[in-house]
């Protein structure tokens, strides 16, 4: 294995794309075919990646696509420091560098059989559609998908093609809602907060795992709604986001108590972050 | 025995330069020792604990990991040199050497850090034993002693009341070194001196143990009341490891630097949505009391602190690790 551990591969930007204001996704083919055969040999759903920027630097977040789509790689992210800065102003054509993918994962094979649902709020969404995708790429080897998903408003939902592709499906229940005053007059979705439409929603919990993502007080206010649905600490993943630098354990900064979020992350169970210092987070 | 006059320690440092070794020793300058690249004419100052560790040799305080060519509108990768030059520490405190097999846990935690691994297989150490420490030392408390071989190719010890120096291969480095050095080595007797006499002042795993226990304590709080997040202690600590990346530009070229960090500034762990998880510095004085007495213990069976004292010598506020390492300990009780 290459022990330059910091040296990124190249990627040419495929596609670009606004998905809502400060939010773009790109799809991304690497340039040499050893390294995205490395890649795909060790990527699995929930695992990230360093984009950069030279002479801005190395953003991270997650991978937005999954392994069974294995030609490139797709990821989206919102326009927040000097990186994502950059990042956005790149057009199809132009070239990043990457590093990963690193972290651990989504244990989907452990799924097999079981019902999902998926709650996401706003720019939460991508690392959790690499999963959908995942799933749905194999779709019978898995029960019920019920995706819900949240946004300020509905100029802020991002991957809209695909949210009315899978509104479309037969074999999955999309729930989208805006916050109150988010909704256009055309809005066909729901309008409240997304623990108030998950209560409605009322899934069941048996034999169902939970994915949750969002802004920590969408997480906080959906939490207790799913303990009342029967949802066990063990059944509800999420992930953890902290600042990176290398992302590979040795930097010292994303740790919360004795757990480094590049290394036993960025996936937990509930169960995992209760155990966790809520002082570091 | 094979000795050689402390006095006769530049012939030892130009015998392995002659042999072709990089050599890195005490060196006195301005009025501050530091460990420093050797050159002929210049004393050793063996009898010091130097102002900076040893780890500087190992991990640079800056070095290019990557490097992009800028051109209109994109750029392209250029090759980086890895560096890894033969080199010897002579003169390591007994404390530097232990540093050595904590950096070694981290940086081949899973992934082996390609340029920290050439430079650690390029280095021999030859520590020296201390016949005296000052109030700012704790290797005892540590698991360490003011003569402890670990993580050492060899070791100097001192005898006939400093004027000798008995040297005690430890390792297939340490021997290739006294071959290459034959020439200004002498075989005889000699009366080892006593090594510096050092009382135990905390117990590690007791201190380890309320770690665990005590992450909100409103202890923190106060404990961190004088720190000024200046991250003197971290630059100057053997095991302190932490970095950053940044990129660094001009017209024609970008260098992506990995530079030290340190996790008394406020800016470590600050996301760009301005969140900061160790919004303050009990938060950060913390971490770094947590990461050497407990996470490192926990993931790597190894402490991440080997007692030289350098942050308490250095630090301008009047925090000492060990102080608040026996202050944890009394809470315990």
């Amino acid at each position: 294995m290459n022990d330059d551990l910091y040296k990124p591969f190249l990627m040419r930007i495929e596609t670009a794309r606004d998905e809502a204001p400060d939010v773009r996704t790109f799809r991304l083919k690497f340039a040499e075919e050893t390294e995205r055969a490395e890649f795909f040999q060790r990527y699995r759903v929930g695992m990230f990646g360093l984009y950069g920027v030279p002479g801005e630097g190395e953003s991270t977040f997650c991978v937005a696509s999954p392994p069974t789509r294995d030609g490139y790689i797709e990821c989206t992210f919102r326009k927040v420091g000097r990186v994502t800065q950059a990042l956005q102003e790149l057009e199809a054509g132009q070239a990043i560098t990457f590093r990963g993918p690193y972290g651990n994962h989504f244990p989907i094979e452990d799924w097999k059989g079981r019902d999902l649902l998926f709650i996401a709020g706003g720019i939460a969404l991508p690392p959790m559609r690499s999963v959908i995708w995942n799933i749905l790429d194999r779709r019978a080897e898995f029960g019920k998908v019920t995706v819900l998903y949240g946004a300020r408003t509905a100029a802020d939902l991002v991957y809209k093609d695909e949210l009315a592709d899978w509104a479309a499906r037969p074999d999955v229940t999309l729930v989208t809602t805006v916050d109150p005053g988010g909704q256009t007059p055309d809005w066909k979705g729901k309008v409240g907060f997304v623990p108030a439409v998950l209560k409605e929603l009322a899934p069941s919990a048996q034999n169902c795992v939970a994915v949750l993502c969002g802004p920590p007080i969408m997480i906080k206010l959906t939490l207790p709604v799913l303990a009342g649905l029967g949802f066990s600490a063990k059944d509800i993943y999420t992930t953890l986001e902290n600042r990176m630098k290398c992302g590979v354990g040795k930097c010292g900064r994303c740790n919360v108590g004795s757990v480094y979020v590049c290394k036993d992350g960025p996936v937990f169970t509930l169960e995992d972050i209760s155990r966790l210092p809520a002082g570091d987070m | 025995m094979k000795t050689i006059e402390t006095r006769r320690l530049p012939d030892l440092a130009q015998a392995l330069s002659a042999a072709g070794y990089c050599v890195v020793a005490p060196i006195e300058e301005g009025g501050v020792v530091r460990f420093r690249e050797w050159a002929p004419g210049l004393a050793i100052a063996p009898g010091a604990v130097p102002a900076n560790s040893s780890k500087d040799f190992l991990f640079p305080r800056s070095e290019v990991v990557a490097r992009f060519a800028l051109e209109p509108g994109g750029f392209s990768p250029a090759p980086v040199e890895r560096s890894a030059v033969k080199t010897v520490v002579l003169c390591a405190r007994p404390c530097d050497a232990a540093a050595l097999t904590a950096l070694d846990a981290v940086f081949n935690w899973d992934y082996r850090d390609g340029a920290y691994n050439a430079r650690r297989q390029a280095m021999t150490v030859v520590s020296l034993a201390c016949s005296k420490a000052d109030e700012h030392c704790f290797c005892t408390s540590v698991g360490g002693a003011p003569d402890g071989v670990a993580g050492a190719d060899a070791i100097l010890r001192p005898a006939d009341g400093g004027q000798l120096l008995v040297l005690d291969e430890l390792t297939e480095k340490g021997r290739a070194l006294a071959q290459a050095a034959a020439g200004t080595l002498s075989e005889g007797p000699a009366a080892l001196d006593a090594p510096a006499v050092l009382p135990r002042r905390f117990d590690s795993e007791a201190v380890g143990r309320w770690l665990a226990a005590n992450f909100e304590s409103p202890f923190w709080k106060e404990a961190a009341l004088a720190c000024l997040g200046c991250g003197a202690c971290a630059y100057a600590c053997p095991v302190c490891h932490c970095f950053d990346l940044q990129d660094e530009t001009d017209h024609a070229e970008c260098r992506r630097l990995r530079n030290w960090d340190s996790c008394g500034f406020g800016l470590f762990t600050l996301h760009a949505s301005g969140h900061n998880p160790r919004p303050d510095q009990s938060a950060r004085w913390r971490q770094r009391v947590m990461h050497k007495f407990s996470i490192y213990p926990q993931k790597f069976k190894t402490l991440a602190c080997t007692g030289c004292g350098r942050c308490s010598r250095l630090c301008q506020a009047g925090m000492a690790i060990a102080a608040t390492c026996e202050r944890i300990e009394a809470l315990g009780r």
